[in-house]
């Protein structure tokens, strides 16, 4: 059979994150990669221009002046055919914003790394999701990393998503800056060849360079046909949340690391639950092992792809807890919590699931966040299913109001 | 024109033929028109120059009629025109004598 996928063994190096996305791009090897250096992604593309002018990739490396220029590179290589990529952060995804609708709108199966940065101001330069969680109506695929091994493993996955005849749309892999992004971690590096051929050349149906079949990218549409593009966007979008865990479940056969829509962790018999995306999920961990061995049923939920939003997926999961927090580290000003935790609501909502349910916003700009806050959730959590008050619903995740002397 | 349903479409706006443009109609929003007398016109194809969309019909150097599927009614052709011999009527008037309204 054809179809049967044989494990191969991968080399355990120790890597920081960002050079693990820059192993991943030179395996990947694509047709052109353009990008603006930016802390902290700026390790990403000073590695894969070495690799460059070492001549280990046939890539069209283009160095632009700006990443509303990387991304506009990406998306004329993109139309012409060729598997663009780039990446970039905070400031510089913001810069790409006008571009970002022009890739997703076109369908241009452009792949992306953004390590998580703020947004300043105050001028900050550590990590947050703000800036990939505000591009969240962009129409790009949305999958967050929490350690090294899943950035790496992402973005081999998401050249298979964007590209999908199905899905056809650009594809962005989050990845916290310096916790992950300069920080040292453990992973397995794929033989170059098995990532080769998981990737396989890519054929595109439709390219400006195809002589044969002439087409036009980016014309005008008026009233009558942009709606239905976004109508058909939309399906696309939403044909990924079937394709996202089938390219999952074929990779975890190549590699024996499985990858779906979202990851519980001790969550089938958790009274109550934190539900967080990225890095954090790692503390989050930490947390729930130590009052796990403390006889406490406490879970985690962690979500793994952002856009499309997985409600099925996250309302079955949490089905069943008596109460739940919603861990967003993006400053969403003025909303009734934060995005993942409203989205959340209203998935549980329209399923008749009702339960007790929080939103706390935690590490903006860098802001550490250690186990034994994440613990406190969990007792905060305890007593609200014990019929404490729920009050406030919106929290902010230990920050004291007047500094301890 | 028939408009097309959102699953009858190419994606991304992809246009795969050429010359779709003659085919695809663009002046259905327009709230008037312009009306030649043939009788002042001396054909000195004026309008045919300033219009900006190409909509004035012209065969052998004569004027011989507006393309209202492309005329977006602006009245350039009207403005420009030495002769007056364009006058920009009501659209919707104009419909309901044709009898399309």
């Amino acid at each position: 059979m054809s179809n049967v996928i044989q494990q191969v063994k991968g080399k355990v190096v120790a890597l920081e994150g960002d050079y693990a996305i820059a192993e991943a791009l030179r395996q990947i090897n694509p047709d052109v990669m353009a990008a603006y250096p930016i802390t902290p992604q700026t390790e990403i593309v000073q590695k894969f221009s070495e690799f460059y002018a070492e001549g280990v990739v046939d890539t069209e490396f283009v160095p632009v002046e700006s990443e509303h220029a990387a991304l506009s590179t990406c998306v004329g290589a993109s139309a012409a055919g060729a598997r663009a990529m780039t990446a970039t952060c905070g400031a510089g995804l913001a810069l790409m914003w006008e571009i970002l609708w022009c890739a997703s709108g076109l369908r241009l199966p452009i792949v992306m790394a953004v390590v998580n940065r703020s947004l300043s101001a105050p001028l900050n330069i550590l990590t947050d999701q703000t800036d990939e969680m505000a591009t969240r109506d962009a129409g790009w695929v949305q999958l967050y990393a929490e350690s090294h091994q899943e950035a790496y493993d992402n973005i081999i996955q998401a050249v298979r998503i964007a590209e999908h005849p199905d899905v056809m749309l650009p594809t962005m892999c989050g990845m916290a800056g310096f916790v992950l992004g300069h920080a040292l971690g453990q992973l397995e590096l794929l033989p170059d060849e098995a990532v080769r051929k998981f990737v396989h050349i890519y054929h595109p149906h439709y390219s400006l360079l195809d002589t044969d079949c002439p087409v036009t990218f980016g014309a005008f549409d008026h009233w009558d046909y942009f709606f239905p593009h976004k109508r058909q966007q939309w399906e696309g979008l939403n044909n990924a949340l079937r394709v996202i865990p089938e390219i999952g479940e074929e990779f975890g056969r190549l590699t024996g690391r499985y990858y779906g829509l979202v990851e519980p962790y001790m969550l089938d018999d958790a009274e109550v639950a934190i539900v967080i995306i990225g890095s954090a999920a790692g503390a989050t961990r930490v947390a729930i092992d130590e009052m796990r061995a403390e006889g406490i049923k406490v879970g985690m939920l962690k979500v793994r792809c952002y856009r499309p939003f997985p409600a099925d997926a996250i309302a079955e999961a949490l089905q069943g807890r008596k109460a739940v927090a919603v861990l967003d580290r993006t400053s969403c000003m003025g909303g009734e919590g934060s995005p993942l935790f409203t989205e959340i609501c209203s998935a549980l909502y329209n399923r008749n699931i009702a339960m007790k349910i929080i939103s706390y916003t935690y590490g903006l700009g860098g802001y550490d966040t250690i186990p034994e806050e994440f613990c406190q959730v969990y007792r905060n959590l305890l007593q609200i299913a014990q019929g404490g008050k729920i009050e406030p619903i919106h929290r902010f995740l230990s920050l004291p109001e007047r500094g301890e002397s | 024109m028939k408009i097309k349903g959102w699953k009858e479409i190419m994606p991304g706006g992809l246009v795969t033929e050429p010359g779709s443009s003659v085919t695809y109609e663009t002046g259905t929003w327009r709230s008037s028109r312009p009306t030649i007398d043939k009788e002042r016109c001396t054909h000195c194809l004026l309008c045919w120059v300033f219009c900006p969309d190409g909509s004035i019909v012209v065969r052998d150097s004569k004027v011989v009629g507006i393309d209202l599927k492309h005329c977006k009614g602006c009245g350039i052709c009207a403005n420009e025109c030495p002769r007056h011999a364009i006058t920009m009527v009501d659209e919707i008037k104009a419909r309901v004598e044709e009898g399309l309204s």
